[in-house]
């Protein structure tokens, strides 16, 4: 069979345009399932987190916790969840105009609890506050990521892809909570991932399993019987920096406007 | 072969020109985007199988309640109720898969009963406090507190 130009042209052309779309085609066959933990639909859930810092006793168990399921570092500086406390002193009518700042401390994350303040403010208000990731519906960090390493799941939860991150820490910036930080021994980022391993299995989160006070409470929003609905129907609640726009889902009952 | 009139073959070999060129871009796109990328949005689909395979520390408490169900129904009516086995016996996974291989580490209870009960001014006032030293002059929390029924 001969062929002249033209004719090779046009096949090949066209023989090329398969190619690129068989192998489109065996990339989605390639792919496999979205989920496989049996029994778990991701479009059927919707992971939020209600945390009343009425009920917090600083013990930091979940810090601990947090550590021991999702082995991480031990230092602070690499917490996933951790534990502030704010201690605001009272008014100084001597001074009236001054803000009031708080002094926040988190000694090794909260995890060994606390011990009393060094210096201790006469008559101030004192509280904890738990800390992790706000699992946002809209999240900064996920709208920075140059290669799409972390995403927001259809349940909800914001979680990091390990093998397609590149350690630039744009997210870790762009994240207003905090919640970010670079593993070390991988040099990829790490965030709390709401204990997606747990969940997807029907367990609870390591830090409201041994929250001993029910201080944090996991919640499914698409489950209409999930007792978190009740809760955020009868507390007011607020959610960090609301302000941002960032679709928070940790829902803050007794937040004090100094807690940033 | 198509049959074009001839005064269109500039037309024609632009076009194939065109289809050549998506091609490659649909050729090189398949090669550098991994399995999976962009079916439930800008990120690979098999991250989250990634996310769920992770190994469990934390057993949770049902799975205490298989073995020690007297120890979960004494706790389930005292005070305690609210806290999860794991949350003073340390994680124990470990110890559901193979009982005999691992047992939960032993508590050092003045430290762990100080982490709730310590009087601390930052706690709720709810939460029942103790001056640690004063209160046990020495003694250990458990010699007169039983941690799975506690009393005052």
């Amino acid at each position: 069979m001969s062929l002249d130009r033209r004719e090779f042209l046009a096949q090949g052309t066209f023989y090329l345009m398969l190619t690129g779309a068989a192998s489109e085609a065996w990339s989605f066959i390639e792919s496999g399932k979205p989920q496989e933990a049996p029994g778990y639909d991701v479009q059927e859930h919707w992971w939020a987190m209600f945390i009343d810092v009425e009920k917090c006793i600083g013990c930091g168990r979940c810090v601990d916790a947090c550590k021991l399921e999702n082995d991480v570092p031990d230092e602070a500086w690499f917490s996933r969840t951790w534990v502030e406390r704010y201690t605001i002193p009272p008014p100084d009518m001597k001074n009236p105009k001054r803000d009031l700042l708080p002094i926040v401390d988190s000694p090794n994350g909260g995890r060994n609890g606390f011990p009393p303040l060094e210096h201790p403010v006469e008559g101030a208000k004192s509280f904890f506050v738990p800390k992790l990731c706000n699992h946002c519906a809209h999240s900064p960090c996920v709208q920075v990521c140059p290669v799409g390493a972390t995403f927001e799941s259809p349940d909800g939860v914001v979680l990091v892809d390990k093998t397609y991150c590149i350690g630039c820490r744009y997210c870790v910036q762009a994240c207003p909570y905090g919640c970010r930080f670079i593993d070390p021994r991988t040099n990829t980022v790490d965030k709390c991932s709401l204990c997606y391993h747990r969940i997807t299995k029907g367990l609870t989160t390591a830090c409201c399993e041994v929250c001993p006070t029910t201080a944090r409470l996991l919640g499914d929003l698409r489950n209409p019987a999930d007792p978190i609905h009740e809760l955020l129907r009868t507390h007011k609640v607020q959610v960090l920096k609301p302000n941002l726009a960032t679709g928070a889902k940790a829902y803050y009952n007794g937040l004090d406007a100094a807690v940033r | 072969m198509l049959r074009v009139p001839k005064d269109a073959e500039h037309l024609l070999r632009l076009a194939l020109l065109f289809a050549a060129g998506i091609a490659l871009f649909l050729i090189v796109r398949a090669f550098l985007l991994p399995a999976g990328f962009g079916e439930l949005g800008h990120f690979r689909t098999g991250a989250i199988a990634a996310n769920q395979q992770k190994p469990l520390h934390f057993a949770g408490r049902a799975a205490c309640d298989e073995c020690h169900s007297e120890v979960v129904t004494k706790l389930a009516a005292s005070k305690h109720l609210q806290i999860g086995c794991e949350s003073c016996h340390g994680p124990a996974a470990a110890h559901v898969a193979d009982p005999d291989a691992t047992k939960p580490a032993k508590i050092d209870a003045v430290d762990l009963c100080s982490r709730c009960h310590a009087a601390n001014p930052s706690r709720p006032r709810t939460q029942p406090q103790v001056d640690v030293a004063a209160h046990a002059e020495g003694e250990v929390c458990t010699e007169c507190h039983e941690a799975h029924d506690p009393t005052p």
